[in-house]
């Protein structure tokens, strides 16, 4: 039983945590729902062992905290995969506009040579 | 774009793209030596977010000089100088390298190859290079050249090679996509031109050493060398052959 009000803790205090983020316009609410999910999920099955042994029994997995193992390493690779396809996307987007940048710093400088057109 | 007056335009407008980070030391040189060579030619120095004077010195060397606020990385340096080459309307773009290896002598070479290419890649490997690698570094050199060569059905000996000129057909594609990754402006670059199926030739060039000479590269580096090499081909190689995304530019 102890476990469970381990458990049910850590999940209230993320969160908690996660709330406190949204609020202050620290994360935005496409990141903040998948953790609000994941901790309300958790929160759940933490005051509710049996919802878990049920759920095990249903798919056939003889330890129910095996699948909730299982579940949390397959949803924590899939949202360290998603960050990390977002990390390669910011980084292009800021190459490129660092490239823009100096290609516009360039077209306003008055020193530019040839363009004697102005 | 290219709101250019007629007159000041030269019936071959011919870039010389000089990628350059802190290379006070030598810009100057490099940038005067080049002129010398092509008077013809406009220069550009891409300062690659360098904190000491490259830029200045470029502009006092009369170049054009673009700044990057940070540093890119040779890949971003150089599709910053296709982008200018691409809007300001160039033919030709040669790339050299700021720290003096690249002998200018060599740039009307590499210039003429593009009559009959997109591509001519300066390669250090001919009977007359003074230029030499040996052990396992050489090894993973050949290997890289040998399956760029089987890509491109046609020989690359030196893929690694960073001077090179660039026709329209290639100006147009790098503007939109150059690696950034580690060999990806190299290696990288050559990779995906084969695959859009342009001309890639070579041509000898002479290759003066560094200054600062290179740690002594032992098996351990090589292996790595080759690892980050195939990653390079394979990331550009395995990539959908989609369109050019418009919103890369």
């Amino acid at each position: 039983m102890t476990a469970n009000i381990l458990a049910g803790a850590a999940a209230l205090i993320t969160f908690g945590f996660v709330f406190f983020l949204l609020r202050r316009g620290a994360l935005r609410e496409k990141y903040a729902v998948l953790w609000l999910f994941f901790s309300g999920a958790a929160l759940f099955f933490a005051v509710f062992p049996g919802a878990l042994e049920w759920l095990s029994g249903v798919l056939g997995v003889a330890q129910p905290v095996n699948l909730l193992f299982f579940v949390t390493v397959v949803l924590l690779v899939l949202v360290s995969v998603q960050l990390s396809y977002e990390l390669s996307r910011h980084e292009m987007r800021i190459r490129r506009l660092a490239e823009e940048v100096a290609l516009l710093r360039d077209e306003i400088n008055p020193n530019r040579q040839e363009r004697d057109g102005n | 774009m290219n709101a250019l007056p007629l007159h000041t335009v030269p019936a071959q407008k011919t870039l010389i793209a000089i990628p350059a980070w802190n290379e006070a030391g030598s810009i100057a040189s490099v940038v005067a030596s080049v002129q010398e060579h092509r008077p013809d030619a406009d220069i550009l120095v891409v300062d690659d977010g360098s904190t000491d004077s490259t830029a200045q010195d470029a502009v006092r060397a009369g170049a054009q000089v673009v700044s990057l606020p940070f540093n890119v990385g040779v890949g971003g340096a150089m599709r910053t100088a296709f982008l200018y080459a691409q809007r300001e309307g160039y033919q030709a773009l040669v790339q050299v390298d700021a720290d003096g290896q690249h002998d200018p002598a060599d740039l009307d070479r590499l210039l003429e190859g593009l009559t009959n290419s997109d591509i001519v890649v300066g390669t250090r490997f001919h009977p007359e290079s003074m230029y030499f690698v040996g052990g396992p570094r050489r090894w993973a050199m050949v290997l890289l050249s040998k399956a760029l060569s089987w890509m491109n059905k046609g020989t690359i000996s030196d893929p690694t090679s960073g001077f090179r000129s660039a026709g329209p057909k290639a100006i147009e594609l790098f503007a939109i996509e150059y690696p950034a990754d580690y060999l990806g402006d190299t290696v990288g670059s050559l990779s995906i031109a084969i695959r859009q199926g342009l001309v890639i030739h070579e041509a000898p060039v002479t290759m003066y050493f560094r200054q600062v000479g290179r740690p002594s590269k032992n098996a351990l580096w090589s292996a790595l060398y080759l690892g980050r090499a195939t990653l390079a081909i394979l990331a550009t190689g395995l990539k959908a052959n989609r369109t050019p995304r418009e919103d890369a530019s």
